[in-house]
């Protein structure tokens, strides 16, 4: 499933979102414009009602192929604080387990009058698949495909850079662990730039980072003291242990010892540096606990920026398609 | 037919709201952003209040979400505590009367309020809900396919647009 041309299935034909599928080729101004949006859904949070009636009488189906109980929780807080319905699909354990296929399981869903899917899958691809496929006027939000792309991580991680140090061009951000198969690090990569970050790295051993990193404009170390030198922002990657079991990663220990962030690593930083961190954090393989609680963490903001960073996208991509809906009335309306 | 000066309305607007503002201690004014924010701003230095200007961007309660989508530029509310406060809340001009309703709808998420007085710097008729300002700077009548717009924040001008259809 190789995608075409990302934004020609996520833009509507005025260039906003319709789809959340990937923060590849998005414009400066659209990633701000969801950062700022965002922005003003916190507001929101912090008082008595939190809920907004943007959503108000749509339905939202969770299609999570792949677990995460994280991701899947805020997405659903995100929507219920937008006042839509929500459904949860333990998909991973009904439909297709009993051999349906994906397409059956959308068309079945679609039937039951679904406004937007947030699909989660192992495949790279899968939500740029379904979005060429769905029904019109049914927004998609990947909350994860493969390898892929992870771009409601990717810019909840944004705003909360941007929370905590302000704009982009200036600051320099080491992305640290197993680049090569994390989606969010692929996701952040292509916001940062696009934002304007002129100093983006990747730390990690030679196994783990992809060979055509540096096309992106990103500087690859594989030492932490290179390369966390005068950072501001450190981003950690969880360490998946199943890696471990092919031949890419030395023992846990050792890959502690060389990529672990411990108190003494973080001193290569720039002192205000801030530290992040996707979750669920193992402490203690990646990341030193008095780092993970330290002051300079900010692993838990980027935990409440979820939801209204998963509120922004939601809200712009039904926007976007309610647009586009009215924009085709108008266009068909014009043609009679 | 020349537009009134934005200065001229706010005087006569604060003439109206001061017998309010002195009587009543509890009072927080509100602007809806972006128009009606500027005019809060010097309405809320002319009557010297001390309570601090509320902003309401209304972007998340407009009617028209399920049409147009949501607006580019959301600026995000920030209010003081309205709960049994008389609350003036000020727009530059009303003639729909959709943005007070969404107005409403969004100051009942911060709070109850004791009161809601509604200020327009313009009133340009062609009502489609039951809203009606309770101070108004002028009334005026305009064709319906024009548009009195603000520009600001300093100085206030105000000028005609007219729509294509």
């Amino acid at each position: 499933m190789q995608p075409m041309d990302p934004n020609q299935i996520q833009l509507n034909s005025e260039g906003r979102l319709k789809h959340f599928l990937t923060t590849e080729g998005l414009s400066k101004e659209l990633l701000t414009e969801i950062i700022d949006t965002a922005n003003s859904f916190i507001s929101t949070q912090e008082r008595s009602v939190k809920t907004v009636p943007l959503l108000r009488g749509k339905t939202v189906v969770n299609l999570f192929f792949e677990n995460s109980t994280r991701t899947r929780s805020t997405f659903e807080l995100a929507a219920k604080r937008l006042s839509a319905n929500i459904l949860n699909l333990d998909i991973a354990r009904s439909a297709t387990s009993k051999g349906e296929t994906l397409m059956d399981t959308l068309w079945n869903l679609e039937s039951m009058y679904s406004d937007m899917f947030v699909v989660r899958h192992a495949d790279s691809g899968a939500a740029h698949f379904i979005a060429q496929h769905i029904t019109p006027n049914v927004a998609v939000i990947n909350a994860g495909d493969g390898r892929h792309a992870h771009p409601t991580q990717a810019m909840l991680d944004m705003l909360t850079i941007h929370r905590e140090k302000g704009a982009f061009e200036n600051l320099s951000v080491a992305i640290v662990g197993d680049i090569l198969h994390s989606r969010v690090a692929r996701s952040q990569v292509y916001a940062l730039k696009t934002l304007g970050c002129q100093d983006v790295r990747v730390i990690g051993p030679n196994t783990l980072i992809p060979k055509d990193i540096e096309s992106l404009g990103v500087r690859a170390f594989n030492n932490m003291q290179q390369g966390l030198k005068g950072v501001d922002v450190i981003i950690m990657l969880r360490l998946q242990k199943e890696r471990m079991q092919t031949a890419l990663l030395p023992s846990e220990s050792e890959y502690y010892r060389l990529y672990g962030l411990n108190t003494d690593k973080l001193a290569y930083a720039n002192p205000e540096a801030i530290v992040m961190h996707p979750g669920p954090i193992n402490r203690g393989v990646e990341i030193e606990s008095a780092v993970a609680d330290g002051p300079q963490s900010v692993i838990l903001k980027q935990v409440s920026n979820g939801i209204p960073m998963r509120m922004a996208v939601m809200a712009m991509a039904m926007g976007g398609q309610n647009q586009e809906q009215t924009l085709q009335e108008q266009n068909s309306e014009g043609a009679k | 037919m020349s537009l009134p000066q934005p200065e001229q309305l706010i005087a006569n607007m604060a003439s109206a709201l001061s017998p309010i503002t002195q009587q009543d201690q509890d009072v927080v004014m509100v602007g809806i952003h972006t128009g009606g924010a500027w005019v809060a701003q010097q309405l809320h230095d002319t009557l010297k209040l001390e309570s601090e200007l509320g902003l309401l961007d209304i972007s998340f309660y407009r009617d028209d979400f399920s049409q147009n989508g949501l607006h580019p530029k959301v600026k995000g509310s920030q209010l003081p505590d309205i709960e049994n406060k008389t609350v003036i809340l000020v727009d530059d001009v009303i003639m729909s009367g959709r943005t007070i309703r969404a107005a409403m709808n969004e100051l009942f998420d911060y709070g109850r309020p004791e009161k809601i007085i509604l200020a327009c710097l313009l009133d340009v008729g062609h009502r489609e809900l039951p809203i009606q300002a309770d101070v108004v700077g002028e009334k005026i009548e305009r064709p319906v396919n024009q548009r009195i717009k603000l520009s600001g924040p300093t100085p206030l001008t105000l000028s005609t647009v007219t729509l294509d259809k």
